[in-house]
């Protein structure tokens, strides 16, 4: 289930259209978003209190890059559609597992019906992470690091007006 | 960007004690609490000064360890329901255009060159597009790779159908906050 976007109002549109990325780093942020957006500090962080608690927002912060900030990979594994959950709880429960996707469309003899991005302090560890998943799931990871990035930005326009069609 | 050997936290910060770093880095991956001054919270959590944490930051952002700075949202929750995994095979010599050309659709959201893993996996670039409904991410697909001359490569579109876990990256090894 997800919001509406009539639960949201030209300030809240205005903090999530405007501040996915360019929070100014400044002794008080909100006071500058607020002045931009021409409303109070009270107010924006009343906003993001309530954004945070319908689950809209994950958290107000910096994303790191995922190549520089530590080791990661995406992953894949094959398994039988009747036990996806399952699977998908052991994944959720290694450690450094940050995205957890049961995906379709593959053909039959590829399979990989669920995607997960695991992360680690250092490659060493990330190796270690995989290798015990691995053998506690007991079907073998795809291991798909990124090679070369040419887009790794996961701010993008919202678009208000088809979500209000839905 | 190539792929790079990641820095060593020393280097990118000009704090000399790599423990304050993680610790920074520990807090931080759990967003700013909201109050007038996040910094000044963040900085006592990680027993630093409110200036050196602001400083930390602004290197992490010149140095692109830090991409962006702001709401992180969760686009399921606001009706971006269809997120598309498009899998490419395309030949090596192609790759690194093909993929920077399709970085620039507005609609890619994300675009990487992965290794293929034969005989398993022969698709080497990937990219994601969202949207609220499949239909209309089907047909941006359909747009980008008309403009971009991309129908004579062999991909596939995986569509997610269940998010197990959506969240964001915690490299800091557990227990070191």
């Amino acid at each position: 289930m997800h919001c509406h976007p009539r639960d949201f109002d030209s300030l809240d549109r205005g903090l999530i259209d405007i501040y996915q990325r360019g929070l100014p780093v400044c002794t008080r942020p909100f006071l500058s978003v607020a002045e931009r957006l021409g409303t109070s500090e009270t107010e924006v962080i009343a906003r993001l209190e309530r954004l945070h608690s319908l689950d809209v927002l994950s958290r107000v912060g910096p994303v790191f890059d995922h190549a520089r900030a530590g080791a990661s990979l995406l992953a894949a594994v094959a398994v039988p559609e009747e036990t996806r959950d399952a699977f998908a709880a052991l994944i959720n429960a290694a450690p450094g597992v940050n995205h957890n996707y049961a995906r379709e469309g593959l053909a039959r003899e590829q399979g990989y019906n669920l995607w997960f991005v695991m992360t680690a302090p250092d490659e060493p560890e990330l190796e270690a992470r995989l290798d015990a998943l691995e053998a506690h799931l007991g079907v073998p990871i795809l291991r798909l690091p990124m090679l070369e990035g040419y887009h790794i930005d996961l701010s993008f326009p919202i678009p208000w007006a088809e979500l209000e069609c839905t | 960007m190539s792929a790079a050997t990641p820095l060593p936290l020393d280097a990118v910060c000009s704090l000399d004690e790599p423990a304050a770093h993680r610790r920074l880095r520990a807090v931080l991956e759990q967003g700013l609490p909201l109050t007038p001054r996040p910094w000044k919270s963040l900085a006592e959590q990680a027993g630093m000064a409110e200036e050196e944490v602001m400083a930390c930051v602004r290197r992490w952002q010149a140095d692109g360890m830090i991409k962006r700075l702001g709401l992180v949202v969760r686009h399921r929750r606001l009706g971006i329901e269809a997120n598309a995994m498009v899998v490419w095979d395309v030949p090596d010599d192609r790759v690194n255009e093909v993929g920077r050309r399709l970085a620039q659709e507005a609609a890619v959201t994300l675009c990487y060159r992965r290794p293929r893993r034969l005989p398993d996996w022969p698709y080497n670039l990937f990219c994601m597009i969202h949207g609220a409904r499949r239909e209309r991410v089907l047909a941006e697909l359909a747009a980008i790779a008309e403009r971009l001359a991309l129908g004579e490569l062999e991909h596939r579109v995986l569509f997610s159908t269940h998010a197990y876990r959506q969240c964001g990256g915690r490299y800091v090894q557990e227990g070191v906050a």
